[in-house]
């Protein structure tokens, strides 16, 4: 009797694991589905007339705006991306390397960003762009606005991975005849860098799909999820489907080919 | 400056050297000479300093006082790759992201030699791990990565090579086979290593000078033999081998000897075998120096009656533990010369006698009242 | 997105955090340069910003100028904004805290099943849990309204069945909340997965060879274990999920069911003159946050999470 309990209690943790990771997938299997729908007006509710179609998929930029949107999203993700990228990596170098006075503020500068709501972001964001900065809301203020939250992920990100390097490293290059900036071109950096591309694949993933600050600062700039959002009243065409569902295909093969990669890297006994 | 500074030649010196972390000096006023090629051992207890001062030579710590030299060339103040100078780190700090081979010619190839990757693979076939030349140090096993980490130092035919406990994390078979490996090393490439240890053994046998280094200070310096001989204080009594120690005042003298008294016993130690010549005085003989009689010895005129509280017998050898009227215990080896079984057992009274010309004489200190006291040679 | 999470979880249980190097590092304007660009764009566009908000928040409007503002300090717009939208407050803390425990109990196990039982499945189920985000939220959010509507199967079902009172899901809170549990689901998992996984099997078999049962095993050694990464992972939920107006507007009614953000994001755009009110809503949601996470941290965590 102890052996069944065992067994299902051993097997219950996954049993409810399976269950959790089917609901996380119920809404993205709900969007590819949508993407055959051979709706007439509304793409909210399945049209039982229409066969399933490939149209959609024949023509993602089919529907007007949706590709532009996502030209948009694209550009102001790959620009935060790299910006941030550079800044945050520059802040975690300091905090994790050097001693110096500020630090603990500097932490709690780079803290507070993550702790504070969206909305407060936004508020605060579109407040200074019109009544400070006197700037006009468009592409640069929402490019502005991303590289500022996405900072703070980098530098936590890359900051955890400088901290697990070992510092003995260094020293043992140094202690090679490498001089400052050798040893940082050759041991540093390339050591920091699975760190550094996890920060700027992290940043481009938060910038895609940002929209509540987007909404706040971006006045005519479309990007992709204020695009689906703003056209969810009207009926969001099919083409923002079939979008989102390959922004998760990409995505899912992408962190597969690194996995495979990373682990060939590695090496067998690692 | 930096190619001058990486081209110095000669013997290592520390003058005075100290260093002072915030409310903690690690080492203190330390002083040495490493003469040129040779193997030079740094011995001492856990946190007494060696990697510190190891890292003052290697510039990776610059000294809160003093200087270090090689030959005539002050580098006190130079920067780790400015120094003729390799470490073999205590847990090796091998370059994970690049192979072994790639790892080894580093260091060759920052002081731009034409033929690095040759240099590299000479020095992996002197540690023979050239079949693994392409493989990153992650796929090694902890001996295969230690060779490597000696291979990148030896590589660059540095000045003084530095191991900081090279041999730590090996088991006793690959270590003795190690320790062998690296003597062939020294003797062949004609460096001169420093080698820090806290296996009193592996001092012994592998370096020409031996230094016991003790709360960051030099207790005593030279050749095994001779620290082993004749310590000069109660430390280095107890940390190479075993020594059996009696706190005691001097008497007087008697001819070359010393005449000390330690509880009620009269002790004569040679003039030249103490560091102290009045007052008080700490006592010591090897265990292997002392003999054991049921009865008192007749024309020895050195002995000292004790009780038997342990007997082991180790083949060639037989350990006895005993108890001297000071109440310390004391260590006796007897050879197993005689045919005659065993008589002693825990409680027999017997006679302990020692030929006077092998005792010695250190200052009364801490350690050594300690030491006196609870010594038990467990 | 693993990775910052997962750095988070450390950021929240690592306790030697950033030791100074051996010796430290050579003092000197270097890591001052490193710092200003980064800095400096987090003072423009984050310090400065919430000021600015801070001094509009005290704002007041030009009588007979809708829309038209002087600088002023206005502390009725804090009284006004609160006894107005009290309500909304309480509705964002309450759904954004209810979310936040349903999520730590769908996580908790997931995490655990990844950590302990997944064995080789461990990095496709990673995968797995962080994949679907790559999905826009919105569109998520949209599915969700899909699933949960009148005529879709579920509410079909529970309505056949007599189980839903009011007969809908849709506009209810229930849906609210379940969007936001749903959202933020993986800020939960992944830190608590960090923090188990670094945790040693074998404490957990010595916990059950001390303990024996299940689960107080649980209670005195697995949720300790993972206690860093529960503290990262329910901040990193209930904060973004406290400020959220989409899931609201989306899934939620148009009357009973808004939260702050809801009311900020309209103050902002749709009411005329309602400007001050927004800052000075936005303002008080900040300091709440703020003193309850501190409060929340000092009760619980390290300091590390600064
Ligand atoms: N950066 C530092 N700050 C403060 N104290 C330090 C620092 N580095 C070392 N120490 C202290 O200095 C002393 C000597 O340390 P060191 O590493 O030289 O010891 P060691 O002799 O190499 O010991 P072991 O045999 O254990 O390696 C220790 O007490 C250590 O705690
Ligand atoms: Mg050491």
């Amino acid at each position: 009797m102890s052996r069944t309990r065992s067994w299902v209690s051993d097997h219950l943790a996954m049993i409810i694991a399976v269950a959790v990771l089917v609901y996380l997938f119920l809404p993205v299997l709900y969007t590819f589905v949508f993407s055959f729908n051979n709706y007439r007006r509304s793409n909210i509710t399945w049209n039982p007339e229409g066969s399933p179609t490939l149209k959609h998929w024949a023509n993602p930029c089919g529907a007007p705006g949706v590709c532009p949107a996502l030209v948009e999203s694209i550009k102001i993700g790959a620009l935060a991306t790299l910006v941030a990228t550079i800044l945050g990596t520059l802040i975690a170098f300091a905090l994790v390397r050097y001693v110096f006075r500020g630090r603990s503020s500097t932490n709690v500068l780079v803290f507070l960003p993550m702790a504070t709501p969206e909305v407060v972001l936004g508020a605060s964001l579109l407040t200074i762009f019109i009544q400070g900065f006197r700037m006009d809301l468009g592409f640069w203020t929402v490019v502005i606005a991303h590289i500022m939250f996405c900072i703070s992920f980098v530098v936590v990100t890359v900051k955890a991975r400088l901290q697990s390097l070992d510092p003995r490293l260094e020293e043992a290059a140094s202690d090679l005849y490498a001089n400052p900036r050798t040893t940082f071109l050759r041991i540093t950096f390339p050591l920091a860098l699975p760190g550094i591309v996890a920060a700027a694949l992290l940043s481009f993933s938060l910038s895609f799909d940002d929209f509540i600050i987007t909404n706040f600062v971006s006045g005519n700039e479309t990007t992709f999820p204020k695009f689906v959002y703003v056209s969810y009243t009207r009926g969001i065409p099919a083409q923002a489907n079939v979008i989102g569902f390959s922004m998760f295909l990409i995505a899912v093969l992408c962190v597969i080919a690194a996995q495979i990669i990373g682990s060939r890297r590695r090496g067998v006994a690692a | 400056m930096a190619t001058n500074t990486r081209e110095a030649h000669g013997d290592l010196v520390l003058e005075n050297v100290t260093k002072e972390f915030a409310d903690f000096t690690a080492v203190d006023d330390l002083s040495l000479v490493v003469p040129r090629g040779s193997f030079f051992a740094l011995l001492g207890p856990s946190g007494c300093g060696k990697t510190t001062t190891l890292r003052m030579v290697a510039g990776l710590e610059q000294p809160t006082g003093g200087r270090v030299l090689i030959g005539e060339t002050d580098i006190t103040g130079t920067r780790p790759h400015e120094r003729p100078v390799n470490t073999v780190f205590q847990s090796y700090a091998l370059f994970p992201h690049l192979t072994v081979r790639e790892n080894v010619a580093f260091g060759p190839k920052r002081r731009k030699a034409a033929d690095a990757m040759r240099l590299a693979d000479d020095a992996l076939e002197l540690v023979q791990l050239s079949h693994l030349a392409a493989r990153k140090p992650g796929q090694l096993s902890g001996g295969q990565q230690q060779r490597v980490a000696l291979a990148r130092a030896v590589v660059n035919q540095p000045e003084v090579l530095l191991l900081d406990e090279p041999l730590g994390a090996l088991d006793l078979k690959l270590r003795r086979q190690m320790q062998v490996e690296l003597k062939r090393i020294q003797s062949e490439v004609g460096l001169t290593f420093i080698h820090v240890t806290h296996d009193q053994e592996e001092a012994m046998t592998m370096a020409d000078t031996v230094a016991v280094m003790n709360r960051g200070r030099i207790e005593q310096m030279g050749p095994p033999e001779r620290l082993y001989d004749l310590p000069q204080t109660a430390f280095v009594a107890n940390f190479v081998g075993q020594s059996n120690l009696g706190v005691g005042r001097i008497h007087g003298t008697d001819g070359d000897f010393i005449v000390a008294e330690v509880s009620d016993t009269k002790v004569r130690i040679p003039k030249q075998r103490s560091e102290i010549h009045d007052g008080q005085v700490m006592f010591g003989v090897r265990p292997e120096k002392v003999r054991i009689h049921e009865s008192q010895p007749v024309g020895t005129g050195n002995d000292v009656r004790a009780v038997v509280t342990d007997v082991s017998f180790t083949g060639v050898a037989t350990q006895y533990l005993v108890t001297v009227p000071s109440g310390a215990n004391w260590t006796v080896y007897e050879q197993n010369l005689d045919v005659e079984p065993i008589s002693l057992r825990p409680g027999d009274d017997v006679w302990l006698s020692w030929d006077p010309t092998h005792a010695f004489g250190v200052p009364v200190d801490e350690d050594g009242r300690k030491a006196a006291l609870a010594e038990d040679g467990a | 997105m693993t990775t910052a999470f997962a750095a988070s979880a450390r950021e929240a249980g690592d306790p030697q955090l950033t030791p100074p190097r051996r010796g430290g590092r050579r003092r000197g304007w270097t890591p001052y340069l490193l710092l200003v660009p980064g800095l400096l764009w987090l003072t423009l566009f984050f310090i400065v910003p919430l000021v600015q908000l801070g001094s509009a928040s005290l704002q007041s409007q030009w009588p007979g100028a809708p829309g038209y503002y002087y600088r002023d300090v206005n502390v009725g717009n804090y009284v006004d904004a609160l006894s107005s939208y009290g309500v909304h407050f309480l509705r964002s803390l309450a759904y954004a805290g209810l979310a936040t425990v349903l999520c730590f109990v769908i996580a908790f196990p997931l995490a655990y099943a990844m950590a302990f039982k997944a064995g080789r499945w461990r990095n496709v189920m990673l995968i797995l849990v962080v994949a679907p985000f790559f999905t826009s939220f919105i569109l998520r959010t949209i599915a969700w309204r899909q699933i949960l509507a009148d005529d879709a199967p579920l509410a079909r079902t529970l309505n056949a069945l007599h189980l839903l009172p009011g007969g809908h899901i849709t506009e209810t809170w229930v849906a609210v909340v379940a969007g936001l549990t749903y959202n933020f689901l993986p800020f939960m998992v992944l830190p608590i997965y960090t923090s188990l996984e670094r945790a040693d099997p074998r404490l957990l078999e010595a916990g059950r060879d001390l303990y024996a049962d299940r689960l107080t095993t649980l209670r005195t050694v697995t949720i300790p274990l993972a206690a860093p990464g529960i503290l990262a992972g329910t901040l990193l939920t209930f904060i973004p999920a406290a400020g959220d107006y989409v899931n609201a507007e989306l899934l939620g009614s148009d009357t009973s069911t808004k939260m702050v953000g809801n009311v900020i994001n309209s103050q902002f755009f749709t009411v005329l003159g309602g400007y001050p009110t927004a800052a000075a809503l936005s303002i008080s949601l900040m300091i709440l946050i703020l003193v309850l996470v501190l409060g929340y941290v000092r009760r619980f965590g390290t300091e590390e999470v600064l």
